[in-house]
């Protein structure tokens, strides 16, 4: 009977366009609205590596103690980077599975290709355990060594983006490319990555990766700048930098399992502790050790409003399902006189329910097509709203399509509930004398 | 066939009562051809949708070939008049966005029969009412004799027990009446229990006993004015 109630929905909905095509605008512009702001919404909310979320930890540690804050802190006061020397000193501890200090810098490539301008380009100076640490996918080659590390070896991981402008898509590792007037040797070429949010660096939480990653001990042997330092004292050159007045490393450890967090936890208040008893803390530091997930909510890279905003959107979608319903109520009152005579004919309760429930879901189904079609309307138009950074998650993939046919489906089989409710419980005897 | 014993039915409301039928009584047997009969909200509609298993009775009992109908189910009831009940109706009551074939097919499927079976029927019935070449015809291109034609095409193709029919010429002219009494005669000589709700006297003449209807009772068991030929009239 399915293929039966199917044809026969289709013929219903045909029958009165009018009322079908109001129906089916009311749930895609509720739809359209929802999807718009849920697909931003979780794109900000989502789990940036899966599986690997838990076992990904930045651990902190209160370098200023009572003294002001120097920059921007979290909730709890702890600075969100390390100093240099806390870095290195975590790097070396090894008391992680797999262990990465890291910033942001620039640097300008000069293409071997003279006719090419030269360009500036993102890099992340990191330590050979990121690419491991982070899964990152490799086109060709893989990521340096902790011997390269150990050894300020002048060696660079590339973007598949860079690598097709440079070297047309070729496999590049191997050769060299120059930097900043130095050259590098590309180890590896990672392929399409973008975790969403930024999580190992929240000062860009929606950004692409770099282009370019290379060794932190070479970076700090080159002097490359790095964006956000925060110093409780003026920082009169590079070397202040590298002291402990100054915070701007970010540092990542991987602890597989439950031990390796305690353990971790401990090796963090051993390490404060040693640090007061060497005189570089007058007071008790705290530590904290937070993973991708307490990470991302610790900074609010979902904000309240987007929240609200998800919220208001979907109430909007329930007035356009409320609207919808009525219209739905309006048409079957209207074909009641048919249900009665299907009804006279043999047809039972559960068999209008059905045939009329079914004629909702393919309402939903259309309407969470135009839906969809709204929706990227909607992020097309917020994209030329915000920054490049926040335009990666402007976008539909495939999920967020199943999610807005599913959730048209749903919301118009429920929306639709009571107006078929109320057409099987029509009393033919009304409609068939009057008729 | 058909059986009702002290039937009754109330409609209740906070401060009145109103029998439309009182402790009604009527037995149909096989093959009979019964007129019901009786002035405008008399009851006679009330009975035929009770009959027709379409609304439920507040007290007595109904048997309908054989079955106890009281206390089942909403689809056990659609089942029992899927298959026992054809109604024909005074204003066809076609589905519009139907064509002819598939007008006749709905009761057919909602009994679940397959496409061969359905097709069979559908053909034996349009071939029985003489519209075999409309087919294809939806309702609206129909004269009221043709739709009327394929209304009672739609009740018989289910080869049902029972043939409920209100007010069958009601929307007709005198000439496409006339042709459709004859179809209903025809079936009842064929074998067909018939239960005619009229208000016409011509039409109850025709049938071979009258149930006169007054306030929701049975006042009367008349006599069959004309016996139609080969059957005889019950008391």
């Amino acid at each position: 009977m399915f293929g039966y109630y199917t044809t026969l929905a289709i013929r219903s909905l045909r029958s009165q366009t009018a009322l079908t095509l109001l129906m089916i605008a009311a749930v895609g512009v509720g739809i359209g609205a929802a999807m718009t702001t849920l697909t931003v919404y979780r794109g900000m909310a989502a789990d940036p590596i899966p599986g690997k979320s838990s076992q990904l930890f930045v651990p902190q540690i209160d370098s200023f103690g009572p003294k002001p804050a120097p920059g921007p802190a979290g909730p709890d006061g702890l600075q969100d980077r390390l100093t240099y020397n806390d870095a290195t000193a975590f790097l070396k501890s090894h008391a992680g599975y797999r262990q990465a200090a890291m910033y942001a810098t620039h640097l300008v490539v000069m293409p071997s290709d003279t006719r090419v301008r030269p360009f500036d380009v993102g890099v992340r100076a990191t330590s050979g355990d990121f690419f491991g640490m982070f899964d990152v996918p490799f086109l060709y080659g893989t990521g340096w060594t902790s011997r390269d590390d150990d050894d300020h070896a002048p060696v660079v991981v590339i973007s598949r983006e860079l690598n097709d402008r440079l070297f047309a898509g070729a496999n590049s590792v191997g050769r060299s490319m120059t930097l900043n007037g130095r050259e590098y040797r590309i180890m590896g070429v990672t392929d399409r990555w973008q975790p969403l949010p930024r999580f190992y660096d929240l000062d860009r939480v929606f950004a692409m990766p770099e282009d370019v990653f290379l060794p932190f001990s070479v970076a700090i042997e080159q002097k490359m700048e790095f964006g956000n330092i925060n110093c409780d004292k003026g920082a009169a050159g590079w070397d202040d930098l590298l002291m402990d007045q100054c915070v701007w490393t970010h540092f990542w450890v991987e602890l597989p399992t439950a031990a390796a967090v305690a353990q971790y936890r401990q090796f963090l208040t051993n390490y404060a502790a040693e640090q007061k008893r060497s005189g570089r803390f007058g007071w008790t530091a705290r530590t904290q050790l937070r993973d991708v997930r307490e990470w991302l909510s610790y900074h609010e890279t979902v904000s309240t409003e987007a929240t609200i905003l998800v919220a208001v959107s979907f109430s909007f979608l329930f007035v356009c399902l409320l609207n919808a319903a009525g219209l739905m109520l309006a048409k079957l009152i209207g074909r009641a006189p048919d249900l009665s005579v299907r009804r006279a004919l043999g047809a039972s309760r559960r068999a209008i329910f059905t045939q009329c429930l079914l004629e909702a879901a393919l309402v939903g189904i259309v309407g969470g097509l135009l839906g969809l079609v709204l929706t990227d309307l909607g992020l097309n138009g917020l994209r030329s709203l915000v920054s490049e950074e926040g335009r990666h998650l402007m976008h539909l993939d495939a999920s967020d399509v199943l999610i807005a046919v599913m959730l048209a489906v749903l919301a118009t089989i429920v929306a639709g509930v009571y107006p078929t409710w109320r057409a099987a419980r029509v009393q033919p005897a009304r409609y068939l004398k009057a008729l | 066939m058909l059986k009702m014993t002290q039937l009754s039915k109330i409609y209740r409301t906070e401060v009145v009562e109103t029998y439309a039928l009182r402790d009604f009584s009527i037995d149909v047997k096989e093959g009979e051809f019964v007129a019901v009969t009786g002035p405008s909200g008399s009851g006679k509609t009330t009975f035929l949708t009770i009959a027709g298993l379409l609304e439920d009775f507040s007290t007595g009992e109904y048997r309908l070939d054989g079955v106890d109908v009281r206390g089942l189910n909403d689809y056990r009831r659609s089942r029992l008049r899927n298959e026992k009940i054809g109604f024909i109706f005074q204003a066809f009551n076609l589905i519009g966005d139907l064509n002819v074939q598939e007008n006749i097919e709905v009761p057919l499927r909602y009994r679940g029969l397959g496409g061969a079976d359905r097709r069979r029927a559908v053909s034996e019935a349009l071939d029985r009412v003489g519209l075999s070449a409309r087919a294809r015809h939806y309702p609206s291109e129909l004269s009221g004799g043709q739709q009327q034609r394929v209304a009672i095409a739609r009740a018989l193709a289910g080869r049902p027990r029972v043939l409920l029919a209100d007010e069958p010429t009601g929307n007709l002219d005198t000439q496409m009446a006339r042709g459709v009494m004859e179809l209903i005669e025809e079936l009842h000589r064929d074998g067909a229990t018939i239960v005619m709700v009229t208000h016409d006297p011509e039409l109850s003449a025709r049938a071979q006993r009258e149930v006169h209807v007054v306030d929701g009772q049975v006042v009367d068991f008349a006599a069959p004015p004309r016996l139609v030929s080969g059957a005889s009239a019950h008391p």
